[in-house]
């Protein structure tokens, strides 16, 4: 186990993130500690500021003031090429709305990071299949996502996140659009395929049975986690 | 809760013991408190007095001598009047939660550091419930009442966010009036 595996050492942690787009704040000094493999709710009310946190920690978005780390890297001083990197290796990310892209099928809407990273397309598509198959989505590769229902789409995305093996899974809203049952397969999905490959889950949501899959839960108000959560 | 159209619709499946009743009220009922055999027999007692219930023999198998109930036609005629009746909505105003809310408002109290407090306790009930319904194996009798707990909660915590953010204004009206 690294140091940055220790369940004591944040694996990402952010400080005095601030944000604003145009002259709308939408951070105000948060901060917030996520450990290896653990399920952290990020909860509050629309506009407190939730997504453009797990932006900022994703590497999606650029805070203005502030330091994400890592496993130790601070991700300001990293080039677009490492975030990139990043994204595509560590971190996983799942939307409210799956945005599959739905020209591909299910199996190569799961494939596509792995084809990315340079996996071949026979390995890769295996691969696909083995987490689909997790999902409770198995026998339905060759749908197009526009053939799916909201749940069974939103496992797909699930699949995709995963499928490369993150260290952290970045899930804003992810039962957002679904009915109470389909919220329920969803959220049952991702908490034990997480536990099962010790990634750690971000999940941003307003729904408090939602963050209730998580181990603990942090508040947003205006910008700033209340209270801060600190690793001791 | 109707203890006694409880009993009259466990006994609905057929002839059964005191004993018997009280495990699988517990089981169909796993969030519940479980029920006291006392309860159990005092209930059957007075379903037999009413005319519901009556007694259909004995059971010893192998062990003490039991009394088996079964419903009369009395019985099942009450527990589907029972059953097809709609319960009021309770308007559940005078729940613990909003009367400590409203006592710390007019006693100048912290009632924002008691919502804080009180949502981390709900949460991590809920959280327990939610281990408990996605269990692998949870019988359909657990998923049923971890969600009903659940849902309760849940309107719990919504009405403790809105309060939460409507706190100014909430203690501005307390104090006028």
């Amino acid at each position: 186990m690294s140091k940055h595996e220790d369940a004591a050492v944040p694996l990402l942690s952010a400080r005095g993130l601030t944000k604003a787009y145009g002259r709308t704040p939408a951070l105000r000094g948060a901060g917030i500690d996520l450990r290896a493999g653990e399920i952290l709710a990020v909860t509050g009310p629309s506009g407190s500021g939730k997504s453009t946190l797990l932006h900022c920690l994703a590497g999606i978005v650029r805070p203005d003031e502030g330091t994400v780390s890592y496993a130790g890297e601070r991700l300001a001083e990293q080039p677009e090429r490492r975030l990139g990197e990043l994204r595509r290796t560590d971190f996983g990310v799942v939307f409210q709305f799956g945005q599959l892209i739905p020209e591909l099928t299910v199996r190569d809407n799961v494939a596509l990071p792995l084809l990315l990273g340079g996996l071949g397309r026979a390995q890769a598509g295996a691969r696909a299949a083995e987490w689909l198959e997790r999902f409770g989505v198995r026998g339905q590769e060759e749908l197009r996502p526009g053939e799916l229902s909201g749940g069974q789409a939103q496992r797909v995305a699930l699949a995709r996140a995963l499928v490369t093996g993150p260290r952290v899974v970045f899930a804003d809203e992810p039962t957002g659009a679904l009915d109470s049952l389909a919220s329920e397969q969803v959220m049952t999905a991702l908490a034990r395929a997480a536990r099962e490959s010790g990634a750690a889950v971000l999940l941003v949501t307003h729904d408090a049975q939602t963050a209730a899959y998580a181990d603990r839960e942090v508040r947003m108000a205006d910008g700033t986690v209340t209270p801060l959560e600190v690793t001791a | 809760m109707s203890t006694r159209h409880i009993l009259l619709g466990l006994l609905a499946s057929g002839p059964s013991h005191g004993y018997d009743l009280k495990r699988r009220h517990d089981e169909r009922f796993p969030q519940a408190r479980p029920l006291a055999y006392g309860q159990v027999y005092t209930t059957l007692q007075r379903l037999v007095r009413d005319g519901l219930a009556e007694i259909d023999g004995t059971d010893a198998d192998g062990g003490p001598e039991r009394t088996l109930y079964r419903a009369t036609p009395d019985g099942s005629a009450e527990l589907a009047r029972w059953a097809a009746g709609i319960a009021p909505p309770a308007p559940f105003v005078t729940n613990e939660i909003f009367a400590k809310v409203v006592v710390a408002i007019l006693s100048g109290g912290d009632p924002a550091a008691y919502l804080r407090a009180q949502r981390a306790a709900h949460m991590a009930r809920m959280r327990e419930l939610t281990a408990v319904k996605t269990a692998p194996g949870a019988d359909l009798a657990t998923v049923l009442s971890a969600d009903y707990a659940l849902t309760h909660l849940d309107a719990d915590l919504r009405w403790m966010t809105t309060t939460a953010a409507r706190l100014t204004h909430l203690t501005a009206e307390v104090d006028a009036a």
